[in-house]
């Protein structure tokens, strides 16, 4: 392990470590565009040089790898004219066209120009044009000017998805990134140069002209499109609500986690947010008798199915919980369950289309709590359920989240089943044909609009965290499970999801040790003998 | 005048064939190198002072050690025949001319590297020479004297400057947009695909073979004390007979100016570029210089390719200047800021001056971006205009000034 100093600080860091990571270390930022911990090494932008003792001139810190002894100073009047030389070099053909540029407020010219920059412009000539408003693909658009052909872009298609579609074209003042001949972005993580992209010229087709980025809320969370629990932050509009027709999730993005996503997401998972502002959102409890849906209040729901629990034999109960549930959800689940006798338990339903798998991130499993559902005895095959109401076993049958009717699950049996079964309760944040068959609709919150966590197909437990508040009157799972508890004779004892988590923590093995401190933003394992 | 060496065949009818060569005693350094062990070979080219001649100077024979020792995968030897340098045409005589004395060369370096492929980038537009060499790798392959051991494969260039860089031609030859690779790691640790390389130029390698028949320290006594052997200086612009002349790397360029005829145009001397296009410029003042690297080195310039480019009074040097920078803004390979974006600004201001629509500050700016962007980049390719930029503006500043309203 070298030991060196950065600006009279001394650090150790492991072999191979350039100078720009072990700056990091003592808090000591150089200013970079081309470089990035994910991919190689460009050595293009030549911004983030730094004095080396006894070298003749700055030197890259991206392609200096630290050695022992090495003495480096990254403030020295040298380093501070050579830096803003390289932003005058990055700048003179750019067109200065933040006001309308969706970069801006997070655009690494702007923010570089202000810490390093500070220079008088002296560019009097035409700059060079380039093409503007270039869609890469069916997520990325390309303004070509606002480019300072950092390559990263280039490198995330050739190194990451190996898809290889963008190059660099032409030559000097006049290179430009584009694609190759025939060739589109869409691969699968296309948006992804979005994120690594340091300036506007690549902008998120979804995103860009919604809502200015100072506008926006963060709230970190997990990506609930698969069974991987990438590491999100959630991008939210709260404080110009007339911005983007009400939207209020306005983008995903990745969230560094070093043992799940790296700085991934793909972009199914990234686009995936669309049902939380949708149309179809389900605002209010409601019953349905005779085609007809009214409003109902909470109240009455409840009673309507506690009344049902309390009065039907365990046989008669059929339960569908969702993998698409936090672990609280199912937690507290679980306990009506039990306080129950609830026999006919499930929580799988098999998708219609086998979801698609690849060997980066994406998983067939397209549920984030699998690992969860299945640890707390909630992963059964809804077939067994189904079957159990086709028989007329069942007069009360409760689903959570499924659209049976979109499943794999044979459409006769289940519109069957829906038809025999006297009361038959949906929870969900959505509307969809199994809800539209439902006597009874409990509207669920999404998952950006409370907490929880989630427990990916590796074993890794995961917080995520509430950005926005429920939309009508929805309420997260684990409430609606809470409030039909109390009537059951279950006092009311969890009024967050945490309270729920620490029970599961102390009852459940798998999850022994565990606490929402613990876990942090970037996640546990599962104890060690339930990890597979 | 000095010895010929590198042109002793020229002027012989079918100087390009394999029989017209060995009759001239070529191969028979290949003979006694091919009985050598590989390191008296390249201690041989150390003694002899051998220094690259397509640019940069740099000792051959040190060159050559720094193949590692314990590397075991394949070593390659590269031939830059790429020759662009602004004012620089000697490489393409060799080839045409010569094409077995570099073949034996190669099989020399060859040996002294243990290396079993070589690859010779030629430059796009050189076609007559690339038709010459090839057919001379034929009849090498046909006499058994290629194929045994070592293969040559001839790759044609494309068009751009940048891939006479030793690094942008390596990527290149790759397959790859011909931009210079960062680093370290030097080409002879980690070169082309990624295997210990040796990039030599043409006429760096068509030294060898006298060095082995004639001996080092002949080689050595032709130059300087730190430089062996004469070169081809290509002498092009305002002289009475340009033309590619042999002479000895001590040479002083008033001597090789008249050398070429003198000065014509007017007769009188302006300026001359001593070393291709990215050497600084050297005023008629500046001449009694030995056009040796360390000599012109000294002098504030460089040798470099040893493209002399000679300008008579009637010569604009800031006409001179667009020209280069011209050049300079379209063969920027575009990857690292400051050449990309500051060889293009400049342009677009020495342009500016030349139409007569100069500002008073236009000078200092270029003067200012081109020290400011000196030493930054990747390659060497910025390095070589920032000399022009600067020389040409601080010798014949007021001529430019002559050109900018109110300057």
């Amino acid at each position: 392990m070298p030991k060196l100093t950065v600006n009279g600080k001394g650090v150790e860091v492991p072999a191979g470590t350039n100078l720009i990571e072990a700056a990091r270390t003592v808090g000591v930022e150089v200013p970079h565009y081309c470089y990035h911990p994910g991919l190689s090494i460009a050595g293009q932008c030549r911004l983030c040089m730094v004095d080396i003792e006894k070298t003749p001139r700055p030197s890259i810190a991206c392609n200096t790898v630290a050695a022992d002894g090495m003495v480096v100073q990254t403030e020295t009047e040298r380093v501070r004219e050579t830096r803003k030389s390289m932003m005058e070099f990055h700048l003179i053909n750019h067109p200065l066209d933040c006001p309308v540029c969706d970069q801006a407020g997070e655009c690494w010219l702007q923010i570089y120009y202000m810490k390093h920059g500070l220079y008088d412009p002296r560019m009097k000539d035409e700059k060079v044009h380039k093409p503007k408003a270039v869609p890469l693909g069916p997520h990325v658009i390309l303004d070509a000017e606002r480019c300072i052909l950092c390559s990263r872009c280039v490198r995330f298609c050739d190194e990451i998805t190996h898809t290889g579609e963008l190059g660099i074209f032409e030559r000097g003042d006049h290179s430009e990134i584009g694609l190759f001949p025939g060739r589109e972005l869409d691969n699968k993580y296309s948006a992804n140069v979005v994120d690594i992209c340091p300036v506007g010229a690549l902008t998120d087709r979804d995103f860009r002209f919604q809502v200015r980025v100072w506008y926006l809320d963060t709230a970190k969370s997990i990506c609930p499109g698969c069974a991987r629990g990438c590491n999100i932050e959630v991008h939210v509009n709260r404080r110009r609500p007339h911005h983007a027709e009400g939207r209020r999730v306005a983008r995903l993005k990745p969230r560094f986690n070093a043992e799940v996503n790296k700085w991934w997401l793909c972009d199914a998972g990234r686009y995936g947010f669309g049902f939380v502002d949708a149309a179809e959102r389900l605002l209010m409890p409601a019953r349905r008798q005779g085609g007809t849906s009214t409003e109902a209040t909470w109240d009455e729901a409840i009673a309507a199915v506690a009344g049902a629990l309390r009065r039907l034999t365990p046989d008669q109960m059929g339960i569908i919980a969702s993998p698409k549930m936090s672990n609280e959800d199912l937690f507290a689940l679980r306990r009506l369950i039990d306080l129950c006798g609830v026999r006919h338990v499930a929580g799988q339903v098999p998708p219609r289309v086998p979801g698609d798998e690849d060997d980066f991130l994406i998983r067939a499993d397209k549920n984030p709590n699998s690992r969860g559902a299945e640890l707390l005895g909630l992963g059964g095959d809804a077939r067994t359920v189904i079957e159990a109401a086709g028989r007329r076993r069942l007069k009360l049958l409760w689903i959570f989240g499924h659209d049976l009717l979109a499943s794999a699950l044979p459409e006769p049996d289940v519109l069957e089943a829906l038809r025999v079964v006297d009361t038959v309760v949906f929870t969900g944040s959505n509307a969809n044909w199994t809800s539209a068959h439902s006597h009874w609709v409990l509207p669920a919150a999404a998952w950006v609009e409370r907490e929880g966590t989630y427990t990916s197909f590796e074993g890794r437990v995961q917080r995520f965290r509430q950005a926005i508040e429920p939309l009508g009157q929805s309420l997260a799972e684990w409430e609606i499970v809470t409030r039909i508890l109390a009537p059951l004779g279950e006092a009311p004892s969890a009024t967050r999801a945490e309270h729920w988590f620490r029970q599961l923590a102390a009852s459940v093995p798998a999850f022994a040790g565990l606490s929402y401190q613990l876990i942090g933003d970037s996640g546990r394992p599962l104890a060690e003998a339930a990890r597979t | 005048m000095a010895e010929i060496v590198l042109m002793r065949n020229f002027s012989h009818p079918d100087s390009h064939t394999l029989n017209a060569y060995r009759a001239n005693g070529g191969y028979a350094a290949w003979d006694k190198a091919r009985e050598m062990e590989p390191a008296a070979i390249t201690e041989a080219v150390k003694k002899a002072n051998l220094r690259g001649l397509g640019g940069a100077g740099f000792p051959t024979g040190m060159k050559w050690s720094f193949i590692p020792k314990t590397h075991t995968g394949p070593v390659y030897l590269v031939v830059n025949a790429d020759e662009g340098e602004p004012g620089t045409f000697k490489d393409r005589y060799l080839l045409e001319r010569d094409p077995h004395a570099l073949i034996e060369g190669m099989l020399i370096a060859a040996r002294a590297i243990r290396c079993t492929l070589g690859f010779v980038y030629i430059r796009g537009e050189y076609v007559q020479p690339w038709r010459r060499f090839s057919a001379a790798v034929q009849e090498a392959y046909d006499a058994g004297l290629l194929g045994r051991g070592f293969d040559v494969i001839v790759h044609r260039g494309a068009g751009a400057y940048i891939c006479g860089e030793e690094t942008g031609l390596l990527s290149s030859l790759e397959g790859k947009k011909g931009w210079p690779k960062i680093k370290p790691p030097f080409p002879a640790i980690k070169g082309a695909f990624g295997q210990p390389t040796i990039v030599n130029n043409v006429e760096t390698l068509c030294c060898v073979p006298p060095i082995i028949t004639r001996g080092a320290e002949w080689f050595a006594g032709l130059g300087t004390k730190t430089q062996g052997g004469t070169r081809m200086y290509s002498v092009s612009g305002r002289v009475k007979k340009p033309a590619v002349y042999e002479a000895s790397v001590s040479i002083t360029l008033r001597r090789l100016i008249e050398t070429a005829g003198g000065v014509s145009g007017t007769g009188r001397l302006k300026a001359v570029v001593p070393g291709g296009g990215s050497a600084a410029i050297l005023t008629a003042d500046e001449i009694d210089v030995a056009m040796d690297v360390d000599g012109l080195k000294a002098a504030g310039s460089m040798i470099g390719s040893a493209g002399v480019v000679v300008m008579d009074e009637s010569v604009s040097i800031p006409e001179a200047l667009m020209v280069l920078a011209r050049f300079y803004a379209h063969e920027s390979c575009g990857q690292c800021t400051p050449c990309r974006e500051s060889t293009g600004w400049i342009y677009k201001m020495v342009h500016r001056i030349v139409d007569g629509r100069g500002h008073k500050e236009d000078l200092d700016t270029i003067l200012d971006v081109a020290k400011r962007g000196a030493g930054t980049t990747i390659c060497a390719f910025y390095d070589g205009a920032v000399g022009p930029y600067i020389s040409y503006i601080e010798k014949f500043r007021s001529e430019f000034e002559a050109l900018i309203p109110h300057a």
